[in-house]
């Protein structure tokens, strides 16, 4: 327990200007294969605004403001179906909803001095990835850390974004085709590790698929706009799961 | 109804960035209630599962080389490779099938 006092207050102290360049720096460094994978998968994501009918500007400012895949994905889908904004507000939530506990989770590892304004910044760019990274730094997280991933995923997301929709009208159909699944493997490659790891996480993916095969093809949910019926899906499936096998409040979010 | 783009961005911006500045300004607990703890810890898993499947066969041009694909995608998902890697093979399968099946 003293150790882990003393390791916090050193790193409260030692954040003076040189320690935050290098935490920086640092962030940088780490933030570079996460801005290239972020690049290719928003590459697909921006033929999906292309087909939603996103101009490169707005789908640049969608990224830019958004940082989210699966939220900007659902979200874009249904802009091409004229969805109403409700649907949209609707979507984006429930899309979104794990950046709530990611967000938690960060709160803790910052030094209760940070101020309001740190935390405001941060909240920007709250992602699977940058979390990923900032949560497996040792001790009290610098903001500045985080700053460093943030510049280089942030670009790489929105100008991955636009430059899919400049080339997604380029490219040959063949193309086109093969780079709009890159998306579903970023899900993939969210989703399936942890399913490894759990079994429950596992009963809930195997679930969740043959529930959504079912809605999109069986009446009447299939009916229903692919929006709204992700949000009905997870709600029923995150809920029943959350019911019969509650997460032990111990457990470390991850 | 027509709807504008700009505020279609609007509203997706605002919803997301109070789901991540309100933990981390407002909040400052830890979520204590077991269920809505639960909850939040599932919903990763079921959104994105619902919208990868059945959807990536219909977004390739024979829906066989996006069950490939989500094949290969699980595949190498489940023996850790990075997001990266998964999306660059699973881009590969489609491109390759859809080479030999699709005139």
């Amino acid at each position: 327990m003293m150790q882990i006092l003393t390791k916090n207050i050193d790193s409260v102290y030692t954040n003076n200007a040189s320690s935050n360049t290098a935490a920086f720096r640092q962030g940088l460094h780490d933030g570079i294969p996460i801005g290239l994978g972020y690049f290719a998968v928003a590459f697909s994501l921006g033929i999906i605004c292309r087909s939603s009918g996103l101009s490169v500007f707005q789908g640049f400012l969608t990224s830019l403001l958004n940082n989210t895949s699966a939220g900007e994905f659902a979200a874009i889908t249904l802009i091409g179906q004229n969805a109403s904004y409700t649907e949209i507000a609707l979507v984006t939530l429930i899309a979104n909803a794990r950046y709530m506990l990611m967000s938690c989770a960060l709160s803790q590892r910052l030094s209760t001095v940070q101020s309001f304004i740190h935390r405001l910044a941060m909240a920007f760019a709250v992602t699977d990835e940058l979390f990923g990274i900032a949560i497996s730094r040792p001790g009290v997280l610098n903001p500045y850390y985080y700053y460093g991933g943030m510049a280089v995923a942030i670009p790489g997301w929105s100008i991955g974004t636009a430059s899919g929709i400049i080339a997604g009208a380029a490219l040959p159909d063949r193309i086109v085709s093969a780079l709009s699944v890159a998306l579903f493997g970023m899900f993939l490659a969210i989703i399936i590790p942890p399913a490894r790891e759990s079994r429950i996480i596992l009963t809930v993916v195997i679930t969740s698929f043959i529930a959504s095969f079912a809605a999109t093809y069986m009446q009447p949910l299939a009916q229903l706009t692919g929006g709204t019926r992700t949000i009905i899906l997870t709600v029923v499936i995150a809920a029943a799961a959350a019911w019969l096998r509650p997460v032990q409040s111990q457990q470390k979010e991850a | 109804m027509e709807h504008n783009i700009y505020i279609y961005i609007a509203i997706m911006a605002l919803v997301t960035y109070a789901i991540r500045v309100l933990p981390l300004t407002l909040i400052r607990k830890e979520i204590k209630n077991p269920f809505i703890r639960s909850f939040l810890y599932y919903v990763p898993y079921t959104t994105l599962a619902v919208m990868t499947f059945p959807a990536i066969l219909q977004e390739t041009q024979t829906p066989a080389a996006g069950a490939l694909a989500l094949g290969v995608g699980v595949a190498t998902a489940w023996r850790g490779m990075s997001l990266f890697h998964v999306a660059c093979c699973c881009c590969a399968v489609v491109f390759i099938v859809e080479f030999i099946m699709v005139p």
